[in-house]
């Protein structure tokens, strides 16, 4: 709760494709620093028999080839079939799989989003509405996913909900918390001063909503969206696991842990793939925040203003 | 009736912040005061002696705990409805996200005019502040003092009949506070709307207005009225005997307050 309040304070700098590029170098610095961390433990593993180097007390993972797979070798398997007599490659299935889970996280985060900022809405309308929702609104976060998505797979069993629309509900229930208190937070954000202006010029409780309260939340719904986006994914693969719905990661990394004596790697890479997803995800939110504040470069160079 | 012909007609207004509790303030304490049409009235007191609240109680921002306003014959609340204010404050209060041409054209949108009629008034608004050529920048771009000129320009877009300002040129730099009260009075020649004008700056009231009135704290009272005429103002006033003589008047106003308290 704290971390998502506090999401909103940090103003989105809007220096697009430095801040993008400069993502890019640190995501790859970032996974070649995870692989030397990888392959270094498993050399030293190696050579001390898995103990810490002049102890007896021994590695918290050992370091063989079926628990720890070459990082070439996870990254080759991604090109070996997925199985033995089919065409398709890991790297296809575990795609087509990512695919599957985007669209129920997607529908998910869509109406995640809407019920936040309705929510958000509906709390600043209404003080009474805030201080009736938002204790249920940080309770419902504090419910372990793991418990509820069975119980939200049974009920959807039982009205007309297909089990994947099951799990995109699991996925709203992650995704509509952030955007709703993020959210109020921005629509609370004006001055005391810019909403009496409001007030001078006789402004209905609507026009102040959309000329002043919703722009002078956008800095606090992108954090809040981008956190939604990822939590979507998160939640989506949760819920293919809690309901067994085929043809999504939540399957994928399900079914590689079974056979993981005979394929560790495969399992390694569906859990990368769901990394993958995760940030793809955070970067199409981030294209869409960049297409919308490209009219809004803000501060930083202001000098073309001259005295008074 | 003569009174509903005044600008602002003030009758007992007190009002008691926190009032029935430990830490009840008493702001404003039975005020009576009159604008006529046309006219420029100051506020000028120490600070914390009620020249916000007054103002805030005339454009219905607040209401008074006693007594009762009349703005044009009507309640002020109907006059804020109506939009006869404009408010201008120490801070500019320009929306970041919209560009200068845009804030302006802010209060237009609300009363629904046409597009066309918007963009024709602030580009008008704009040369009478002159800042034509800053239309497109964005609140950022500009100095402080522009910023307030924006403000200004604002608030008179959609010919409020009564303009509120709260110490607006508080924040800037004395060369560019005396060029804006300059800038204002021309201005307020031009459109003939009535001000009032809260500062604690002496020059500054003696300077802008037809009457200064001078309040004293713990309640806010009116201590004095003292009428000011400097005839067509420009720098060259700023020199004169009559200038001096009246800011001379002020500041012993302002010092048989300050004995008081
Ligand atoms: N919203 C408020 N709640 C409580 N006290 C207030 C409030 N606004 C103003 N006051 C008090 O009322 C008195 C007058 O304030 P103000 O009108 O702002 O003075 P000025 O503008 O002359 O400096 C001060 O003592 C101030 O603390
Ligand atoms: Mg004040």
């Amino acid at each position: 709760m704290t971390a998502v309040a506090r999401l909103g304070r940090s103003l989105p700098t809007r220096d697009g494709v430095r801040r993008s590029l400069r993502g890019a170098v640190a995501g790859l610095v970032a996974l070649a620093g995870v692989v030397a961390v990888w392959e270094g433990y498993k050399w030293m593993g190696g050579h001390t028999d898995d103990h810490w180097p002049g102890t007896s007390f021994g590695l918290p993972v050992r370091t063989n080839d079926l628990v720890m797979p070459h990082a070439n070798e996870i990254w080759g398997s991604l090109w070996d079939p997925v199985q033995r007599g089919r065409s398709q490659t890991l790297a296809g299935f575990l795609f087509q799989s990512a695919r599957f889970t985007f669209s129920e996280a997607a529908l998910g985060f869509v109406i995640g989003t809407i019920i936040g900022l309705a929510l958000a809405v509906l709390m600043l309308r209404f003080s009474t509405a805030e201080r009736g929702l938002m204790p249920w609104i940080n309770i419902s976060q504090t419910v372990p996913l793991i418990a509820l998505a069975p119980i939200i797979v049974t009920w959807g069993r039982g009205t007309a909900l297909s089990d994947t629309q099951a799990v995109s509900i699991i996925a709203t229930y992650l995704t509509f918390f952030p955007v709703a208190v993020n959210a109020l937070q921005g629509l609370q954000s004006p001055d005391q001063a810019d909403l009496e202006l409001m007030r001078s010029y006789a402004s209905p409780w609507r026009h102040t909503l959309w000329k002043l309260r919703v722009p002078a939340a956008r800095p606090y719904l992108f954090p809040a969206f981008k956190l939604a986006a990822t939590l979507s994914v998160v939640g989506a693969i949760v819920g293919e696991i809690s309901a067994g719905v085929k043809g999504g990661l939540g399957r994928a990394v399900l079914n590689f842990a079974t056979i993981y004596s005979t394929g560790p790697e495969k399992l390694y890479a569906s859990v990368l793939a769901a990394a993958l997803l995760g940030l793809f995800v955070f970067a199409l939110v981030s294209i869409v925040e960049r297409f919308v504040d490209r009219n809004q470069i803000h501060n930083s160079n202001g000098s073309s203003g001259a005295g008074a | 009736m003569k009174m509903s012909d005044s600008a602002i007609v003030a009758t007992g207004i007190g009002k008691t912040f926190n009032g029935n509790t430990d830490n009840a303030v008493v702001a404003l304490d039975g005020i009576d005061l009159t604008v006529e049409p046309g006219e420029f009235v100051s506020l000028i007191g120490p600070s914390g002696c009620g020249k916000s609240t007054m103002l805030r109680v005339f454009g219905d921002l607040i209401s008074p705990t006693e007594g009762t306003v009349e703005v044009f014959g009507k309640s002020a609340a109907q006059a804020r409805l109506d939009r006869d204010y404009g408010m201008a404050f120490q801070k500019a209060g320009l929306f970041d996200w919209r560009k200068v041409s845009a804030n302006i054209e802010l209060p237009l949108e609300l009363a629904g005019w046409s597009k066309d009629r918007r963009s024709y008034r602030s580009a008008e608004m704009l040369s009478l502040v002159k800042l034509q050529e800053f239309a497109d920048h964005y609140p950022w771009q500009l100095s402080g003092g522009m910023q307030q000129r924006v403000a200004i320009a604002r608030a008179l877009s959609f010919e409020p009949k009564l303009l509120l300002m709260d110490e607006p040129f508080g924040a800037l730099d004395e060369m560019t506070r005396e060029h804006m009260q300059v800038e204002l009075l021309r201005i307020y020649e031009q459109l003939g709307t009535t001000v009032v004008f809260v500062t604690h700056s002496i020059p500054e009231a003696a300077f802008l207005s037809d009457r200064v009135v001078v309040l004293s704290p713990r309640p806010g009272r009116i201590h004095s009225i003292i009428d000011v005429d400097l005839g067509k103002r420009d720098e060259n006033t700023r020199e004169s005997a009559e200038f001096f003589a009246m800011t001379t008047e002020v500041r012993e106003a302002l010092r048989s307050v300050e004995a008081m308290s």
